[in-house]
């Protein structure tokens, strides 16, 4: 073993107690890293997967982003003008020429395509009115771009079309409601039209606004509850590959200037709250391994200070100040690599606990316990963080150590 | 006229501070292979601030220093470190040795850093060193479990271990009785006679100071007396000379 080796190892086990204290104070950081990533990690992916696997990863919608230009602004482009109180035109929602839009986007590769009408509308069962978004689709091709078939907990897409009126609700929505499968409940629009519809599928996604607040009919059913005869306002669409959907979603709202999102837009929300999460959690484990560096900070200085006469004397024998520095930083790095590897242990066994903790929770998504996802990665940030501190927190009384002279000590000692 | 082994021309040394302190003003003084030196003064006259001068601890504010005809004064710090380890071995009033390691660790440890030789060479000749000491139960004993006496023999046997050309001591029997004090002035004058190594002691004993064979007197930093001594004189009524297997 080098000789620098042997004497900080041995500085460090002649003081079992301090190093413990320290190395424990980085397995903290370590563990606490681990487990917090996880559970982070796992719910945000959780929470991804679940969007990307329910909702569609593109929805054309019947506006735009930006309010049509003003005839005058086209004549006078260039020109010095003043128009006051002007209302865009109430034009009649929905995507026009949606036929064409649709068959155009047929054609491209990877993609499939859906129209659907969404309108607001009450169901009304028994003294109850519950509010509900009721999206119009086509069976056959909804299938395509949403799991909607696999989340049936009852009934089946099919029967959309085999039975006059059926409407299929979300799992909240049919409780909020009080409904079984086969009641018949009253639709109501807010263009008057009044429809009784008979639940024929109920649907489970997981995801609260969906479940709670959402119903699905037959286009041509919702057609004529809204009085909107062949009109669709919005055409979902599904990419093989969902990370795409941002690049997707902006060339083909460039192409037909409706406005059109893709699932990152459309939650921006709650992945926004994902960054702040992520910022709150680094912020932790960070603070966390400050308080670890201080024990490491400290038991260095510890050692350094009662070793001022072994560093005057190993210097005066021809050890050179990078000599002296080697042996503390070692120090510092045994017990970042040791706390590590301690905050691994810990970090899994926290992890363990957490699975095994169930409960219900209804957050922006439904779950029975924590979806833990943990990589490897974590464990590298978490061990290369650790590391990083602990060179950093011994190499500060390193270099005042090594830059003792030994005269001082030697004259102070004698 | 060979080149003497440490050379001190015009060597002053003084502390910065609001009022200087001059340590050491205007030493010339050189010191030829084999010889065996004593410093004597009375406290606080800066023979020690010497000694770490000569011995490369510290560095003279004026003045020039030479080993071996080599200028020292103007190294840098590594290359004063390496020039310790090669050539030169310390031994201090307190025994300074590592306190968790064995005796025989200790003694490896400047042949360690030095990295000429194998491992079992060396630990070979940190037996070897231990028992020309009368050492060699000493040899798994940590510096706690000797005697005064005992570490500071293993502290000169560590001074030896890169077979140094200068061997310098600052009050090596400083805190020893004296009847340990004269055993290691009897290992200092062993090395001289059998292997020629050059030595360098400070001391305020006089009757020590008897034993070596030129007496450096300083007096407020300044060289006051600088002669041979006539050696064999016995310098105390303690005759009889002990073994070295205490």
């Amino acid at each position: 073993m080098p000789l620098a080796f042997d004497i900080a190892l041995t500085h460090l086990l002649t003081r079992k107690r301090q190093t413990a204290v320290s190395m424990l104070g980085v397995a903290m950081g370590v563990g606490f890293a681990i487990a917090m990533a996880g559970l982070m990690d796992g719910f945000q992916t959780y929470f991804v997967s679940k969007v990307i696997d329910v909702t569609p990863h593109i929805i054309m919608k019947d506006e735009f982003r930006t309010p049509p230009v003003q005839p005058a602004a086209i004549r006078y482009s260039h020109g010095a003008f003043s128009l006051r109180g002007v209302r865009p035109r109430d034009e009649i929602r929905g995507i026009r020429r949606a036929q064409s839009i649709i068959t155009s986007l047929s054609r491209r590769e990877n993609l499939s395509v859906a129209p659907t009408l969404e309108g607001q509308v009450f169901l009304r069962y028994g003294s109850k009115d519950v509010g509900a978004s009721l999206i119009g689709i086509e069976p056959d091709r909804q299938r395509t771009v949403s799991n909607l078939e696999r989340d049936l907990t009852a009934g089946s897409l099919d029967a959309l079309k085999t039975s006059a009126n059926g409407l299929i609700v979300g799992l909240d929505l049919a409780r909020k409601l009080g409904v079984k499968m086969r009641d018949t409940v009253t639709a109501v629009s807010p263009a008057g039209v009044i429809l009784k519809m008979k639940i024929v599928g109920i649907f489970r996604t997981g995801l609260i606004n969906l479940d709670g607040s959402t119903a699905y009919a037959l286009l041509k059913k919702v057609q004529v509850l809204q009085k909107r005869t062949n009109v669709i306002n919005q055409i979902n669409m599904r990419l093989k590959d969902a990370d795409q959907a941002r690049r997707v979603a902006a060339s083909i709202e460039r192409r037909f200037r409706y406005r059109t999102e893709s699932w990152q837009e459309a939650n921006e929300g709650v992945l926004g709250v994902f960054v702040i999460q992520h910022a709150i959690m680094y912020a932790t484990t960070g603070a966390i391994l400050v308080v670890a560096c201080f024990g490491i900070f400290n038991v260095i200085s510890t050692i350094i200070f009662e070793k001022t006469r072994d560093i005057a004397i190993l210097k005066s024998m021809g050890f050179e100040e990078r000599d002296i520095r080697t042996i503390f930083l070692i120090e510092g790095v045994a017990v970042g690599v040791l706390g590590s590897l301690l905050g691994w242990g810990l970090g899994y066994a926290l992890l363990q606990l957490l699975a095994s903790v169930k409960f219900d929770v209804e957050g922006i998504v439904k779950l029975q316990g924590f979806v833990l996802n943990s990589t490897w990665v974590h464990y590298a940030v978490g061990t290369a963080a650790a590391m990083g501190s602990a060179a950093f927190a011994a190499y500060l009384p390193a270099r005042k150590a090594a830059r003792l002279r030994p005269v001082d000590i030697i004259r102070g000692a004698a | 006229m060979s080149t003497p082994v440490i050379e001190a021309r015009n060597v002053t040394r003084v502390l910065p501070g609001v009022i200087p302190v001059t340590l050491v003003r205007d030493v010339n003084m050189s010191v030829d292979q084999g010889e065996f030196v004593s410093i004597v003064g009375p406290s606080g006259s800066g023979k020690s601030s010497l000694l770490y001068l000569l011995g490369l601890l510290d560095v003279p504010t004026e003045g020039e220093l030479y080993l071996q005809g080599i200028e020292t004064s103007t190294l840098e710090d590594h290359e004063m470190a390496r020039l310790r380890l090669e050539k030169l071995g310390f031994v201090f009033q307190f025994h300074f040795l590592l306190p968790e390691f064995d005796a025989l660790t200790n003694i490896m440890v400047p042949m360690r850093r030095l990295g000429k030789m194998s491992y079992r060479a060396m630990r070979d000749r940190a037996r070897q060193l231990l028992a020309d000491f009368g050492l060699e139960e000493a040899a798994d004993k940590r510096p706690g479990q000797l005697s005064g006496g005992m570490r500071q023999r293993v502290a000169v046997a560590r001074a030896l271990a890169n077979d140094p050309l200068v061997i310098l001591a600052d009050e090596p029997t400083g805190n020893l009785d004296q009847k340990s004090g004269r055993n290691v002035f009897d290992i200092f004058e062993r090395l001289v006679d059998d292997m020629g190594t050059t030595i360098i002691a400070v001391t305020h004993d006089e009757h020590l100071a008897a034993l070596t064979q030129r007496q450096i007197t300083i007096v407020d930093g300044v060289i006051h007396t600088d002669h041979k001594v006539n050696r064999g004189l016995p310098p105390t009524g303690n005759e009889d000379r002990p073994g070295h297997g205490i």
